[in-house]
Order: structure tokens, then sequence, then C-alpha cells
């Protein structure tokens, strides 16, 4: 019987790590469908933003009560998941708490942290889905969130409470089960915070609670497979993706803008055409219409993206009403990039869909309504950037459809003509310092 | 006064400290003008050799640039760059926030490499040499000014600090707006807003941000951009308050306090 439980244990851990490995290769392989970008300077300073940025989760503490109750369930999670390491050797060895008998009485001190870890996680999440649901926050109660975004959110929030009081219940049943000397269960000392549930079980047989310790037990480290397999269709991907996009965050001034060497060398083969290599092939296309067309540091940023909405609370054009809004340039993003995905998955390479990021997931009125004022790329605590974006399909719109507005075409034809973007007189332009002099 | 071009300059022999780049607003709005009058005065009053480029200056590109269109971006830089190189420029000063970043940021990859500053830097570092002397007792000693942060000076170039020194200076009493620094709420103006009509949505984001400023209660709205200095008078306006508050660029505030 003893077989059976460990043969099926190391199918399922098999199977999910198959699993998770197939689905971060085939995101791996997404993010690359993007241009490339070198990202590699300053090792440094990238390391740096990796502790400030996704470790220290700097930008979170702007609102410091958020960002604590949120550095719970992310130390939760993370030191809850070495009891994790346990479990799994317990589940492929067939033992019950290997390391009790290394650890000794510091054994029982861990574990007690994890509890109380697991407890305040279960309290900030239950905070979180209030935050959701019922508090009417706006940055989620945004139509951004409709359907999927909204459930998704909150299956991860339930299923951690799910999970940490399975892990609870089990330390719980296995405390009664020592005291009455029950074999495998072996004394550990007293977990004070699952010693609170005693009451709750302790008129039940041995039999049953060997049975609940089990079964919670199960669900437990079932419950961990199928998250982790959970996690890369959903927003909660950002807790590993937190780092690299940390590490590759613009170390530029923010109001840089990408320069585009190919339309600087056509304007100055046009200026000086004595530098014009022979039969030079003229650039593909200008700007982004497509996610091929944005670099791959864009498509992590898609992934990366856990939909908190603090870019777009602080956009100027979504304050007032506008349709902008840079969250949702972000999951547009990743919703073509896995359509782009799944396509490829069954062609095996991409066949055309008549579709492309540029108006069939991101309309022409959203990217105008943008001041490009770097309130979201400021705001992001995931070093993501909207604006890049943005600005990627503005080219493709301008550059390869000619779709501006009309008062835009006449602002280009004025710094063209008048090298102001009014129409003024050129040659007025020193007609201040003239009335200075008099 | 005379305000002195490169070509004059360099006709007679002469090398200026620095050249003052004036910018499209300040060239040719008419508000904006006002601006660049004030800190041309305050360039000369403290003994600074500067010179203009006149009707060789050229936008720099940045609406186009923003808007999409980088073929006239890269035109307008070629064209820039070739002067300014022509000229041996080594150090910019401008009025303008706009200006500022793309000569600062965006020329250098493109052959132009010049130590850019704005002119609140400046005028801090004036105020810190003593250059430049305020008035004892000026007109805005003790009045409340609220600063509107410009987004390409504070988010994209991190600047926040030297504007406010400079207005501490004046010994105004400095109210912030509740969205300020990293978080101040843009005018509106940027990414070539300026120059078309708003997105349908329910309210203009100058005049959102010209009632925060309102808010405050100060008397002054201080600004650093020329374009921001427009889109937070047109709010004001909107409100009725012309009267009451004004809306002043930080050289305005120091040529009219200047000893």
């Amino acid at each position: 019987m003893q077989y059976v439980q460990q043969v099926l244990f190391c199918i399922m851990a098999a199977g999910a790590i198959y699993w998770f490995s197939k689905k971060v290769a085939e995101i791996r392989r997404n993010i690359f469908l993007g241009k490339p970008q070198d990202l590699s300077d300053n090792p440094g300073q990238r390391w740096n933003n990796v502790i400030l940025l996704a470790l220290g989760q700097k930008k979170m503490f702007h609102n410091v009560p958020v960002a604590i109750m949120h550095f719970i369930i992310y130390a939760g999670f993370i030191i809850i998941n070495m009891e994790v390491l346990e479990i799994v050797l317990d589940g492929i060895l067939g033992t019950h708490r290997l390391f009790l008998p290394y650890l000794g009485e510091f054994y029982g001190w861990l574990i007690n942290t994890f509890e109380w870890l697991a407890a305040s996680v279960i309290v900030v999440c239950i905070i979180f889905l209030a935050r959701r649901n019922w508090l009417k926050l706006k940055r989620f109660i945004s139509k951004d969130l409709n359907g999927w975004p909204k459930t998704d959110a909150n299956l991860i929030l339930i299923t951690e409470i799910v999970l940490m009081s399975l892990f609870l219940t089990m330390n719980a049943t296995d405390q009664i089960l020592q005291d009455r000397g029950v074999a495998h269960y072996e004394p550990t000392g007293s977990f004070f915070l699952s010693a609170q549930l005693i009451p709750l079980f302790e008129n039940m047989s041995d039999g049953t609670l060997v049975a609940i310790e089990r079964i919670a037990w199960w669900i437990h480290i079932a419950g961990i497979f199928a998250f982790l397999n959970y996690l890369p269709y959903s927003k909660h991907l950002h807790i590993a993706l937190a780092f690299p996009n940390a590490y590759y965050a613009n170390l530029q001034a923010p109001g840089k803008m990408k320069n585009m060497p190919e339309v600087q060398n056509e304007v100055l083969y046009a200026m000086q055409p004595e530098l014009a290599p022979a039969n030079a092939a003229p650039p593909a296309s200008f700007g982004a219409k497509d996610v091929f067309d944005l670099s791959w540091k864009n498509l992590l940023d898609a992934y990366s993206c856990t939909e908190c909405g603090r870019c777009t609370s602080e956009c100027p054009a979504n304050q007032t009403g506008k349709l902008l809004s840079p969250r949702k340039i972000m999951m547009a993003t990743r919703d073509r990039l896995e359509d782009v995905g799944k396509n490829i998955n069954s062609n095996k390479s991409f066949i055309p869909d008549s579709k492309s990021l540029l108006h069939d997931y991101i309309s022409v009125e959203e990217l105008r309504a943008c001041t490009t004022c770097n309130a979201c790329v400021e705001a992001c605590p995931v070093s993501i950037s909207p604006l890049d974006i943005i600005v990627e399909l503005r080219r493709s719109l301008i550059m390869e459809e000619s779709n501006a507005p009309q008062e835009w075409n006449g602002t280009f034809s004025n710094i063209e003509n008048n090298f102001a973007p009014w129409k003024f007189s050129p040659d007025d332009r020193d007609k201040w310092a003239n009335e200075m002099a008099s | 006064m005379k305000i002195n071009t490169m070509a004059e300059m360099m006709a007679n022999g002469e090398t200026p400290e620095i050249l003052f780049w004036v910018g499209c607003a300040g060239s040719f709005d008419q508000r904006a003008q006002k601006i660049t009058k004030a800190f041309a005065t305050i360039l000369d009053k403290v003994g600074i050799k500067f010179a203009i480029l006149g009707k060789e200056e050229a936008c720099t590109g940045d609406p186009a640039r923003r808007a999409g269109n980088e073929f006239l971006f890269q035109m307008m830089a070629y064209q820039n760059i070739q002067i300014l190189n022509g000229y041996n420029i080594k150090k910019i000063v401008t009025t303008c926030p706009h200006c500022f970043n793309t000569l600062k940021n965006e020329y250098p990859e493109l052959g132009g490499n010049y130590e850019v500053i704005h002119h609140t830097t400046l005028l801090q570092e004036l105020i810190d040499q003593g250059k430049i002397i305020l008035k004892e007792g000026g007109s805005f000693k003790g009045k409340k000014i609220s600063f509107h942060d410009s987004c390409y000076l504070g988010r994209a170039n991190n600047i926040y600090e030297a504007p406010r020194k400079v207005l501490e200076a004046l010994d105004a009493e400095l109210i912030e707006m509740k969205r300020c620094r990293t978080k101040g709420l843009c005018c509106g103006a940027g990414g070539a807003q300026m120059f078309k009509e708003d997105e349908p949505g329910n309210k203009r984001i100058n005049i959102e941000r010209a009632d925060e400023a309102l808010e405050t209660g100060a008397t002054f709205i201080a600004a650093a951009c020329p374009f921001c200095n427009t889109m937070m008078m047109d709010g004001v306006k909107n409100r009725e308050k012309e009267n009451e508050v004004a809306v002043l660029d930080i050289a305005e505030m120091i040529a009219e306090s200047m000893a």
C-alpha cells in the first residue's frame, strides 16, 4: 500500500514538473518572438535593481500597509516552500516528517514559524479579497478586469487560503495522533497555532484522523503542483518574472525614446547620398504593428504584468475618462502573444490570422490619448513600460499607415516647412530678441 | 539689451559661455516669449556671455517623435546637430523641458554631444553662487506658491529639487499639490497632445490639474515649462480664477525679484 502511494506521488510530481517545464519553454519561445534588444550592459546596476525592486519590492512601499501585506504573502509563499521540500521528499520516500530526527527541537521551531506565516497569509488574503470584491477600490473595479482577469485574481487568493488551511489542518490532526502514540506519528512538540484547532478533531477516532491527515497532506501537495501549473496561465506569473524584468529594467533616462537607427540612416543617406551604401535594402517596416515587431523586453513586460492597475490609476488620460489604460495595453499585448503562441502550437509555425496587436487588440483611440508623461512607467512595481509599446504602435500608425489626426498632419508640415509646430515664419523666430534690443 | 546670435558672435571672433536654446514656444508663443525675455534678462544681469541660434534654430523634433513620426524627428535632429556641431557648441541651457530632454538624452546617439541644463538648474546654481541677488521683501515674499512638476523635467529626468530650491529663495510659502514630484499629474500637453484636440473623455487633463492647483489656495502657480504654463493658464481661466491666481514661470519670478 505504501509503495502505491509513493508511485502515485512520483507520477504526480513528474507530471507536474513536465507540464510546467513545457509551458515555461513555450513562454520563453513566445518572448523571443520579439525583436532583439541588447540589455547586457551594467550588470552591477541591474543586480542592484533585482535586489531593490524585485526582492525588496521598493515601489510597493509607496503605500506602506499594502506593501507589508503583499510582503507577507510573498515571504509566506517563499518560506513555506521550504516545508514543501520535506513534503516532496516524504512523498517520494514514503517517510513522514523526514527532517524531524535531523533537526530536533529546531524542527518544532521551524514548523511553528511556518504556521504563523500561514495564518498571516490567510488573514492578508482575506483582506485582499475584501479589497478586490467589496471595498470597490477604483483600480479593481475597472472594466479592464471584467471576466477572466477578475476570476483569476480571486482564484489565486482563494487557492492560497485553501493551501494554508490544509497545512494547518494537517498539523493539528498530526499532533492528536502523536499524543495518542499512533505509529509513524513521531512527537514533534506542540505547534502553537494548529494546536488551537485540536478541539475540532479530538473526538474523532484514530482511523478518521489518519484519513483526514493524509487527505489534507495529499490535497495540499496536489494543490501546490496544480498551482505551479496554473501560474503560466495567470497574472500570478509575476512572482517569477518580476525578477528578470527588474534585471532588464530600463537604465536610461525615462524621457529618452528608443532610437530607430534604420530611420536615422535613411535620413542621413538622403542628406548625404555619398554615405549611402550601394544596393542597401530599405527597412522592411517601421514601428510595431504586431507582437513580432516589439522587442523581447516588451513581451517579457507583458508576461510580468500582474494587472494591479497602479499604472492606470496614475495615467492622466485614464483619470480624465479617456479610453487609454496602460494596464489594458499590457493585457492586450499578452493576449495577442498567447494567441500567436497557440497558433504556432497548432501550425508548427505562425500562420497569419488576419489579426494584429494594433487595431484588433489595441485601438487607435487608446494610443492617441497618451501624453507620454511616464506616470505609468514610474508607477509600475515590476519595471514594465507600457509607454514603450504605445510609442512603437504610434510609429507604425504614422509611418506605415499615415494614420494621423488632421491637426497632427498640420503640425508635421509646419515643423517640416517652418521649423516649428505652428505656422509662423521662421524669420520671426528671433523677433523677441529684436524687441528686447529696441 | 542686445541678444547675440551665434552667427554674430562667430563673426566677431567671440565664443559664448553658453548657448540659450529658446525653443519654438519660447520663440513664437506670445505668453512664452515673456519667459524667454525674463530669462535672457537674468543671464544678462548676472553677466553670463550667451548667444542664441536665432533663425538657425529649429524644432528639436520632440512632438514629431512622440507622435510617431520618426522620419521628421530624425530630419530635425540631423539639421540641428549639424548647426550645433558647426558652431562647436559645448553647453546649452533651455527654458523648455521637452527641448532639454531631447537635446540631453536623444541627440547624443545621433552625434550631438553637449552639456545640457534646464534653466531652473542654472538659476539654482546662480543663486547658490551668490550671482543672483534677490531683493529684500520681493513681491513673492510670504506668498503661497504651488509648483507644478513638468513630466519631462521630473519623471523623465529626475529633476524635482532645483525648481523648488529656487522658489524657496523667494521666501515664499511653497504648498505642494496632492499629486507632486514622482506622482505629479501631467498638464496634458506632452506626447504632441498640445497640437490636437483631446480624445473623448469626461474632463480635460489641464482642467483636472488646474483644479488641483487651485485647491491648494496658492495665489501663484509656478511652472518650469512653456507648455505646462499655457495648459495651466487655460485651466485657471476656464475656472474664471485668472484675476486671483497667476501662472508664472520660475524665470519670470526670479527676474521680477532680482535686486
